[in-house]
């Protein structure tokens, strides 16, 4: 099951987080379709936030399709959003290699992800191959 | 949906300074809601005039509709927890939760025996032996086992640890997801009401300078970051709520309700942190509308 957590600092409203945190999951295949989320009072009672913002958050991934709530049991993934691993796996493989040459070439964490920031708005077809 | 508390032109004045001036609130029932300002802003009043323990000196206010402890039934949908979480410290554990069932008709005890136990309280210990954090959380049980339609907290949290602040706001949680009830709770913390939150009530000596739904006061507020010459050319149907100034920048904070266009700004969202020390500093200035808004409506 997910465990959800807030950042304070991070400027992100809450119920967004919450958001962010399950797709994050159905996307690194930590969620499947029929897992079952915390119950609000679960996530409340665990996380210390307000319970309308869990809700709203279940609302809005319930809204994008994401979950189904079924009255009285709780809120179930509706449909798994992982990318098949079988894509997944070489492309983590050529970014971990890609991770250690920026370190090999000096870069500290803070530039890595401004380049890997850079690259990522860079309007594709950038690369000439 | 009725209001939780609804306030016009309340005003408590002790001697000759006013503890709360000309407040008119209107708050709806099931929200969270964060009343913060510095110390003497008039928190404490306010939420002391809403339990009933002090009578206004003039307006008027409503706590679900009726007029704060006008009647036995008005006082059962009230839980009240004072500043400093009191509790009665030659009395034990027990001895308080058969105070509770004796003095509150709608008294739950199977909630409040549960409350105890989940906390590992021991019913013979005596208040006064009990840590912080359990004395706190001792008050809440109590004010929970009354099960009151709303809860008013005057700074719950202020006197405790992180860890024993952290699980008094998960019971509370808890409470609000369970039983439904509103809570109004004063804090200087505002990383905490930002958790537990979602309307939000800024007291700045003494008078209400914020009050609102907390996305939409983050949605209507701003910080522009432009060149230093535009000082005075402010952006229009905005209002300047904090400014700051380098020899080449300035940096605003503003509420703007439609969105901002100027090109020579850069806009960029706020968060609750930002808002409140906005405010804040506004206040120690003693502005209370800045004067380069056009309008002025504050």
């Amino acid at each position: 099951m997910i465990d959800f957590y807030i950042d304070t600092h991070s400027g992100v409203p809450p119920y967004l987080q919450l958001i962010q945190q399950v797709r994050r999951a159905l996307k690194l295949g930590m969620l499947f379709e029929g897992d079952q989320l915390p119950t609000v009072k679960e996530v409340v009672g665990r996380i210390a936030i307000n319970p309308n913002t869990v809700s709203k958050a279940y609302r809005e991934l319930e809204h994008e399709g994401l979950v189904t709530a079924r009255a009285g049991v709780g809120t179930f993934i509706a449909k798994s959003l992982s990318e098949s691993t079988t894509a997944l796996a070489p492309l983590r493989h050529d970014l971990q290699h890609w991770v250690e040459a920026a370190r090999k070439a000096g870069l500290d964490d803070e530039s890595i992800e401004a380049l890997f920031r850079e690259c990522f708005r860079a309007p594709s077809g950038a690369v000439v191959a | 949906m009725s209001a939780v508390l609804e306030t016009e032109g309340l005003t408590k004045r002790y001697r000759r300074q006013d503890a709360l001036s000309d407040c008119s609130l209107e708050i709806p029932e099931g929200h969270v809601v964060g009343l913060v300002g510095p110390n003497g802003s008039g928190k404490s009043t306010l939420l002391n005039l809403a339990a009933g323990l002090i009578p206004p000196t003039s307006g008027t206010l409503r706590v679900l509709g009726q007029p704060p402890a006008a009647s036995p039934a008005q006082l059962a949908k009230v839980g009240f927890v004072a500043q400093n979480t009191p509790t009665y410290s030659g009395l034990s554990v027990s001895d308080h939760l058969r105070f509770g069932a004796h003095t509150n008709p709608g008294w739950d005890q199977a909630l409040a025996q549960r409350r105890v136990e989940q906390l590992g309280l021991d019913l013979k210990r005596r208040a006064g032996k009990l840590s912080g954090g359990q004395r706190a959380q001792l008050a809440l049980t109590l004010a929970i086992a009354k099960r009151p339609e709303v809860l008013i907290l005057d700074e719950p949290v202020a006197a405790l640890d992180p860890l024993a602040r952290r699980e008094f706001l998960q019971i509370l949680m808890e409470t609000v997801a369970d039983h439904q009830v509103s809570v109004i709770l004063s804090s200087h913390l505002v990383a905490d009401v930002e958790r537990v939150c979602d309307y939000l009530v800024i007291l700045i000596a003494s008078r209400v300078q914020l009050a609102g739904e907390v996305e939409d006061l983050l949605a209507s507020h701003h910080r522009l970051i432009g060149p230093r010459e535009r000082v005075g050319a402010s952006p229009e149907n905005q209002v300047v709520i904090d400014s700051s100034y380098t020899d080449r920048q300035s940096t605003l904070l503003v509420r703007s309700d439609g969105p901002i266009t100027d090109p020579a700004w850069t806009v960029e969202a706020v968060s609750l942190d930002d808002l409140v020390l906005g405010y804040m500093s506004q206040g120690k200035r003693g502005e209370h509308t800045s004067s380069v808004t056009p309008e002025g409506s504050t």
